[in-house]
């Protein structure tokens, strides 16, 4: 380790003075070229206070992040104090010198290598200029001790789910021995108990007397564990609220801009009985760990499938859109059985699938939204002899930038440069170029902001009010109560309850729960 | 309201300056290498004054004729990821077959057809066991490397064959208007390849398969079909490149021609800015890359320099702009 200024040597100064903040960001502005990012935001931290840090994609969090962790230079005329001491943040071993750590939203451990060797990668400890694995390893464990962590400092990263991974980056952020913690958007990938889990490590920390930054898109979140909240949008801050004055309403308001009178739009579909089926599926399983699902999906109707991670709801999705070998079972669309075997003959009978992880599945970072959104119709649109039609899909991608509300300069722009709301637009749009029966959303609104999510909350609805079935996994409760007619609740590769709305009797969060975890009286599908 | 209208001049005005930088990187992606070709050219020029001649462009336009038939191949087969380290091999059958072929009374003239038929039967072998068999295409390829040159020497029973009467011999020696067979199969070579990858929704997808093999497949693209045309094609324009080699040798050895073409194939693609993960390059950035190598050979023999250190020298040369033009995207990439 650089022997540095020891972060512990400043604490007793700043305990001593009691009202000076950890963190105090001034007037901080930051622009690109000529475009401005971030506008005098001031942004102060307490010791030992949890921060949340909210705002719609593209708001300014991370920039604001970055800069705190010198990653990027703010412009002149700001201010960043630590215990009341300005200093200077001129890169990221500054940030770090200074008791400043991120934990990136994208993890970023090497899976060949030990949790110890993480750890303290980039920092190894060396004996004789060899790798001192022991030594590192029995450095590594007081901190996973720290963080109650169910896994040896020995173990391959490999090995470890992805909450345990997300304690292998805590930990590695502790080696500086920080003062302020800044975590990006850490639950994710993270089921709701995982999340628990996480939020008793992070209330830990901030009993040690860290003060933690908190970014995150989700409400249920912040209400849970934040003692502040401060809002940015379009590069300036809203505002910050204290514990007490922290509502949805609020939060979205500050966050959009404007009153989002019901963020959910469904409440006037009633599928009725009468209405025809579009989806069955009858007794589908991949002979291993799916076993013998079966449901169908009205006409107009939303379904939610939830269930916590790993409890089969994208292994389910992926089969009945071909993606994945079929072993039993049938698949009917409006009432003819259809051979799906592959993505392409799901297409051609009208079933779509989006995908929860739409830069690694999804869609094709390097190339314009124009052919993103065109891919899977290019063979309908073509001129003869397979000759691009490149008018049409010009219009088909002006068409939707416009019906979607896609943020960018033109249709020539490389997807990978979007921000995430915007990319998950287009990949919809993809799918929606095939004008399909069936629609099936996995985690729609992952990772996308709030008004990109109530874009496509109506997109969903409308979808539903012109005919189309919608099956829509998530794993924000919230949102498959708000948007879902009907829910599905899945564990260990079955689909083991169902509940449905009725008049009076909404679905709710508990019933949902009850049966993912299997803690209250099963009722059959 | 004014303030309004203000904010949206201003607004108008920041997308115009975007647009404006997109259309700068897209010139900078497409003259890619460009500049280094103009380079050389210009250094070799100052110092052997021979270079710039009508008969010496000529001459280097021949010699990277082939090269620039291999690597369009090459390119269609890494733009999706792939590899292919047969080319040099299936050239040298081929060359064997057009030479045997010519031989046969008044119709000669089969060679060529035979060569490029070879050629694809070799690739779309190479193909199945890719797209079919999922196989990995540096293994595949090698083994075909390999196997097939032990094909190009059996065909001639490990001798040279010669026909002194090719029929085809104008192919390798003639010219079209003043301008080489060779260069003008060559440029079609190009224009087809470009035509397939830009303005086709094959090529479209064969972009689509190498940026993102997964997210193609759920897209509902046959990548198996993609793969197997891919491979196929460099089949193909192996067999080609076979055929221009037998017309202009007169001849064919299954042992030593085409050896190590299949390197100067890859180094021009790579050269030509496309990416080994697959998904991004230009056929233009191709002939580019085979034209860098085909003048820094030439230069060099005029400079007088000797055989070993042109090998030297070559290799640090690809290298070098290589780093050079990753590190100027990557100036470039960051807004």
């Amino acid at each position: 380790m650089t022997s540095g200024v020891d972060p512990r040597v400043g604490m007793a100064s700043g305990a001593a003075s009691g009202e000076v903040p950890e963190l105090d960001m001034r007037n901080i502005a930051k622009s690109f070229a000529n475009i401005r990012a971030l506008s005098n935001v001031s942004f102060s931290v307490r010791r030992g206070e949890i921060h949340a840090l909210m705002g719609e994609n593209g708001a300014g969090k991370s920039t604001l992040m970055k800069i705190l962790s010198g990653a990027y230079q703010a412009d002149a005329g700001g201010e960043i104090r630590l215990r009341g001491e300005p200093v200077a943040i001129d890169g990221p071993l500054a940030g770090r010198r200074n008791g400043i750590a991120i934990i990136y939203q994208e993890l970023s451990l090497s899976p060949n290598l030990s949790v110890a060797e993480n750890i303290f990668l980039g920092e190894e400890k060396r004996r004789f200029g060899f790798i001192d694995r022991k030594a590192m390893e029995a450095a590594a464990k007081p901190l996973l001790e720290r963080l109650a962590a169910p896994f040896k400092a020995s173990e391959r990263v490999a090995n470890l789910s992805i909450a345990e991974r997300q304690l292998v980056e805590i930990a590695r952020a502790l080696t500086g021995h920080p003062r302020i913690l800044v975590m990006d958007e850490p639950t994710t990938s993270l089921s709701a108990r995982e999340a628990t889990r996480l939020f008793s490590i992070i209330r830990q920390l901030k009993s040690e007397g860290i003060a933690i930054v908190y970014i995150s898109h989700r409400m249920a979140e912040v209400y849970e564990l934040a003692d502040r909240v401060s809002v940015l949008r379009d590069g300036s801050l809203i505002g910050t609220l204290d514990k007490e004055e922290i509502t949805a309403a609020a939060l979205v308001r500050m966050m959009v801009g404007r009153e989002l009178s019901s963020f959910y739009t469904k409440e006037h579909r009633h599928p009725t009985e009468d209405r025809k089926l579009v989806l069955e599926v009858e007794g589908i399983g991949d002979g291993h760990f799916i076993k013998d699902c079966s449901f169908a999906v009205r006409a107009g109707e939303v379904v939610g499938l939830a269930g916590l991670v790993g409890s089969g709801r994208t292994e389910l999705a992926r089969l009945i859109y071909g993606a994945d070998a079929r072993t039993n079972g049938r698949i009917m669309v409006d009432g003819k059985e259809c051979k799906i075997e592959t993505p392409l003959q799901a297409i051609d009978s009208g079933v779509v699938y989006l995908t929860e992880d739409r830069k690694a599945l999804g869609l094709f970072l390097d190339m314009t939204i124009r052919e993103n959104i065109s891919m899977s119709v290019l063979g309908a649109d073509a001129l003869p002899a397979g000759l691009l039609n490149l008018r049409a899909a010009q219009q088909r991608a002006s068409d939707a930038i416009r019906a979607l509300g896609i943020r960018t300069l033109n249709a020539a722009v490389s997807v990978g440069s979007l921000s995430g709301g915007n990319q998950q637009k287009v990949l919809l749009s993809r799918l929606l170029e095939t004008k399909p029966r069936v629609l099936l959303l996995d985690e729609p609104t992952r990772g996308i902001d709030v008004g990109a999510k109530s874009q496509i909350y109506q997109i969903i609805d409308g979808l539903a009010r012109n005919g189309a079935a919608v099956v829509v996994i998530s794993s924000e409760l919230p949102e498959i109560v708000g948007i879902s007619d009907r829910v599905l609740v899945m564990r260990d590769g079955h689909i083991v309850g169902e509940i449905e709305a009725k008049p009076g009797a909404p679905i709710t969060q508990e019933a949902i729960m009850d049966i993912a975890t299997n803690t209250a009286n099963v009722r059959a599908a | 309201m004014s303030e309004r209208a203000m904010e949206g001049t201003v607004q108008e005005l920041e997308k115009a300056s975007l647009a404006r930088k997109q259309r700068m990187r897209q010139i900078l992606q497409v003259a890619g290498m460009l500049p280094i070709l103009i380079i050389l050219a210009l250094y070799f020029e100052f110092s052997t004054d021979r270079f710039m001649s009508w008969m010496n462009l000529s001459i280097v336009a021949q010699q990277a004729a082939i090269n620039i038939v291999l690597a369009a191949g090459m390119t269609f087969v890494i733009l999706t990821g792939g590899i292919d380290l047969s080319v040099g091999s299936i050239l040298a059958a081929s060359a064997m077959i057009a030479i045997i072929c010519s031989k046969i009374p008044d119709y000669g003239l089969l060679g060529v057809p035979a060569a490029l038929l070879v050629g694809l039967i070799f690739g779309l072998l190479n193909g199945i066991l890719i797209s079919a068999m999922r196989l990995p295409p540096f293994i595949v390829t090698l083994g075909s490397l390999t196997a097939v040159r032990g094909v190009a020497r059996l065909l001639g029973e490990d001798t040279t064959v010669f026909n002194p009467e090719l029929p085809f011999a104008f192919i390798g020696n003639g010219t079209l208007f003043g301008v080489p067979w060779l260069v003008v199969i060559a440029f079609a070579v190009v224009i087809i390849s470009w035509v397939i990858l830009r303005r086709t929704v094959l090529g479209n997808r064969i972009y689509a398969v190498g940026g993102n093999p997964d997210a193609a497949r759920l897209a509902g693209i046959k990548v198996w079909q993609i793969l197997l045309f891919v491979y196929s094609m460099a089949g193909l324009l192996s067999g080609l490149g076979g055929a221009m080699s037998a017309a202009r040798l007169f001849a064919a050895n299954g042992l030593q021609l085409g050896q190590s073409y299949e390197l100067d194939a890859i180094a021009a693609v790579i050269l030509g800015g496309t990416s080994f993960t697959g998904g991004i390059g230009s056929i233009w950035g191709t002939l580019i890359g085979a034209l860098i190598i085909a003048v820094l050979s030439n230069g060099l023999i005029l400079l007088g320099i000797s055989d070993i250190w042109q090998y030297i020298i070559k290799g640090l040369v690809i290298i070098g702009a290589v780093a050079l033009d990753r590190y100027r995207l990557r100036g470039g990439g960051r807004t």
